[in-house]
């Protein structure tokens, strides 16, 4: 019951998302964070792989989901599409981690009612690597927005561009950092 | 990066849709559709007795079965594009196509005498069938495949695979009005190899393509 209420309430924040409402969508990509870092950690767990590079699996999963919203039709119900994003990325990272996928992974996905907010300060070595990939502009702008906390306005302002122009970067940016988590597990 | 600030990003960034995904697919059909349709009209055309064609039961048989195919792999390739959507009665759908050819193989071989099956299995131009449908269902191809890159296909092989099924039914209804090869023994032959070509290399495509 509680899950089908966290769910209803997860579509009505990515409906407000998709029309730009962006505290809608930071609540909800909090929410699913924690919810991700759950069943990441217990899928690895289950599968015998290392924890400390959970975060990075949850970091990709939600770049994903970020990058894919395009492709959830908003008259059904969010649920699903999260869960099947979550298994495809989990799966994915275990296989490049050279675990066979024996355990029963929907079980494990059937998480979205656990939450696990952040308690340690794990391995984040892999994301900050990645960020230093990004090219000129885009490394500039994705870590004044995210690491340094500024606004669209205050980036455009700083670096004398107009706001249209940072967006698009950002944008960019997001992507080309979804690519370089593939790239990365590539090698 | 830790991930609230990673947060911070996307929802910065929250404006930035792209356009629905069933919208692309479309978009992608229409514009594969077109280019086929010029190859076909310029280099090949219907053939010229395609009015008294359309009074054929075989020729409607043949023409329903390829526009069946087109449909249900559209169907298939929305929800493959789309995680999370169960696109269970468009793969009844699709699995209905060989059944309804396979009745119509039956009967055709019940109303013929069986000396001149080899001659109807045959037919005109098989050759040309192996080579026209598969370059007809190029440009749907790459263009389906293009759009699904804009999905999120979460089973890369099976999507390609259904995206070459949806452009060899693009290839083959186009075809299907020059080809006067309208025998189902026929069909069943030539259209299903050429189809299969399709869908191999579709699968092929997916594979290396559609990973996310």
């Amino acid at each position: 019951m509680a899950q089908l209420n966290r769910e209803e309430e997860w579509a009505a924040q990515m409906r407000a998302a998709i029309d730009g409402d962006e505290v809608a969508y930071r609540r909800l990509l909090e929410s699913l964070s924690q919810s991700l870092r759950a069943a990441t950690r217990r899928g690895f767990a289950q599968a015998g792989a290392a924890l400390n590079d959970v975060e990075d699996v949850v970091q990709e999963t939600l770049l994903a989901l970020h990058l894919k919203r395009h492709t959830w039709n908003s008259d059904q119900p969010l649920g699903p599409w999260v869960r099947a994003i979550a298994r495809h990325k989990l799966i994915d990272a275990l296989r490049r981690r050279g675990r066979r996928i024996e355990v029963p992974i929907d079980a494990v996905l059937d998480f979205l009612a656990a939450e696990e907010p952040l308690d340690s300060e794990l391995d984040r070595k892999d994301a900050a690597r990645l960020v230093d990939g990004l090219r000129g502009r885009q490394q500039i702008i994705v870590r004044a927005i995210s690491i340094e906390g500024q606004s669209i306005r205050e980036v455009a302002e700083r670096l004398d561009m107009n706001e249209g122009a940072v967006r698009v970067a950002l944008h960019r940016g997001l992507k080309a950092l979804a690519a370089e988590h593939q790239k990365g597990h590539e090698e | 990066m830790k991930t609230e600030e990673l947060i911070s990003a996307m929802a910065a960034d929250a404006k930035s849709t792209e356009m629905p995904i069933a919208r692309t697919l479309w978009l992608a059909v229409a514009a594969g559709t077109i280019l086929a349709a010029i190859l076909f009209f310029v280099e090949v055309g219907p053939r010229p007795d395609l009015m008294g064609a359309l009074a054929s039961p075989r020729f409607l048989f043949k023409c329903a079965l390829t526009l069946m195919l087109l449909v249900s792999a559209m169907g298939l390739v929305r929800h493959l594009a789309r995680p999370g959507s169960v696109p269970i009665g468009w793969v009844v759908a699709l699995a209905a196509v060989p059944a309804v050819l396979g009745v119509g193989v039956v009967t055709e071989m019940l109303s013929i005498p069986s000396s001149v099956w080899d001659n109807r299995i045959f037919g005109m131009n098989w050759r040309v069938c192996m080579w026209l449908i598969p370059l007809l269902s190029a440009a749907p191809l790459v263009a389906v495949i293009i759009a699904l890159r804009h999905g999120a296909p979460t089973h890369p092989i099976l999507s390609g695979a259904a995206a070459g099924l949806l452009s060899a039914g693009i290839g083959a209804t186009l075809y299907a009005t020059h080809c006067q090869s309208d025998s189902p023994l026929f069909v069943a032959v030539w259209y299903v190899a050429a189809t299969l070509i399709v869908t191999l290399v579709g699968a092929i495509l997916g594979a290396r393509l559609l990973r996310w």
